[in-house]
């Protein structure tokens, strides 16, 4: 049982690191382009990313 | 009081360093006997060594030896509710070791799980047996009292509400004298400031912004400063606790429905501007919205708190883990890198605990002027 769930805890943090990573990359290139909007951008970001982040941890947990 | 401030301060910025040469001296006590330890006995000392700095306690441990077999640090008040009030101090346990009377009952600590059982006078835990109707089957549960203690994360969260207190009256009064901050102030007034003009104002409103100020402000430091206080050396893991962050998101909570505008509970009973049969499919996913926004608030500080104690005190042990100096070398390194992330992930989870709790009075305060 401990394996399989550890292999569930493994696709999470798969699918977490990609959502993440896409995140991060969209908004490094949304900088890239328009730095004067470098401050609304990083918030949209972080919010973003801690979504992602809650629904990570809450499937961890179930795991 | 800024003294103090500053104390923590860089008691918490250098906790990388702190921490590394802390448990350097410290564990060696607790290495020397581990050459004859076979790898799983390791391991098991080492899972112990991570509980024992994430989980909450009933005494205030500062650093302890275990070849030595001495303790360093203070007993917190045990409060228990077992059919009457039974109040002694957990230095009565002997750490385990010995049964405390009190009131007539028998009282016993585990100290596997930390949490305290009702015994007979000779120590045994006293169990209540259930049986299930349906499937015959009989559960044995061990007997425990309802516990109140002032524990060690309760300790540290009257200490820091004291604190904070003291603090921003030092730094309210500050202003009495003249509007340049002197003291504290000159450290809190950007962050207040930061707080007010990219979470409050952009989230909820310059209309609505002021009333929510006294929360957001409360939350944002309040997180902050026990995170910064969970790096120091002391072991204190108060975010990281489901409890504290329950508590915390239902505040969030109930602030929000209890301050929320008509728009508010029209945007979640009977949507605007979509068709009707639309409306009714969509009570049910904005009530559940309800209840998931501040369960995410609760397992997202919680979870980050609790997952980035557990990898510094699983690369902390790691240290230990290894006999070849170039692995212990690159643990230490590896946990100095982590602590510094994690003075990061401190302020950042604040930040988005905040910003959050900001984003979402926005939408109870906010008033529509067409429907949309």
């Amino acid at each position: 049982m401990m394996d399989v769930s550890m292999i569930g805890a493994g696709l999470i943090v798969i699918g977490v690191g990609i959502g993440i990573g896409r995140i991060g990359g969209s908004a490094m290139e949304a900088i890239a382009r328009q730095p004067e909007a470098t401050n609304k951008i990083q918030t949209a970001m972080l919010i973003a990313a801690a979504l992602i982040e809650g629904i990570g941890f809450a499937a961890l947990f179930a795991a | 009081m800024y003294r103090l401030l500053r104390f923590i301060l860089v008691v918490a910025l250098l906790s990388p360093v702190l921490t590394s040469s802390v448990f350097a001296n410290a564990e060696p006590h607790h290495g020397a006997p581990n050459k004859e330890l076979t790898p799983e006995e390791k391991r098991e000392k080492n899972t112990e060594f991570v509980k024992h700095h994430t989980h909450d306690s009933h005494s205030f441990g500062i650093v302890s030896s275990e070849e030595g077999g001495w303790h360093l640090g203070f007993p917190l008040p045990v409060i228990l509710w077992d059919g009457g009030l039974h109040v002694f101090m957990s230095s009565a346990f002997e750490h385990g070791e010995k049964v405390v009377e009190s009131n007539g009952n028998y009282y016993k600590l585990d100290t596997h799980d930390g949490k305290i059982y009702k015994t007979d006078e000779h120590g045994t835990v006293m169990t209540k047996s259930t049986v299930d109707e349906k499937t015959d089957e009989e559960t044995i549960s061990k007997l425990k009292p309802i516990d109140f203690s002032i524990t060690k994360n309760v300790f540290t969260t009257m200490l820091m509400c004291l604190f904070l207190f003291f603090l921003f009256r030092s730094v309210a009064k500050s202003y009495k004298s003249g509007l340049a901050p002197t003291g504290a102030a000159k450290f809190i007034e950007p962050i207040v400031i930061f707080i007010r003009d990219e979470i409050a104002i952009p989230n909820i409103g310059e209309k609505a912004h002021k009333k929510y100020m006294v929360y957001l402000l409360t939350v944002f430091f309040f997180i902050w400063f026990l995170n910064l206080m969970g790096m120091t050396p002391l072991g204190i893991n108060v975010t990281g606790n489901i409890a504290v962050t329950f508590v915390l998101a239902m505040f969030t909570f109930f602030i929000t429905q209890f301050t929320a505008k008509k728009d508010y509970w029209m945007h979640i009973f009977w949507m605007p501007g979509v068709p009707v049969p639309m409306k009714i499919m969509l009570i049910p996913i904005e009530l559940i919205g309800l209840v998931v926004k501040p369960f995410a608030l609760m397992i997202r500080l919680y979870a980050n708190m609790l997952a980035g104690h557990i990898v510094l005190g699983a690369l902390i042990a790691a240290v230990y883990f290894f006999d070849a100096y170039f692995a212990k070398a690159a643990f230490l390194g590896l946990t100095f890198f982590m602590n510094i992330i994690e003075l990061l992930v401190a302020a950042l989870q604040a930040y988005i605990f905040t910003m959050l709790t900001a984003l979402y009075f926005g939408s109870a305060a906010a008033v529509h002027e067409e429907a949309h």
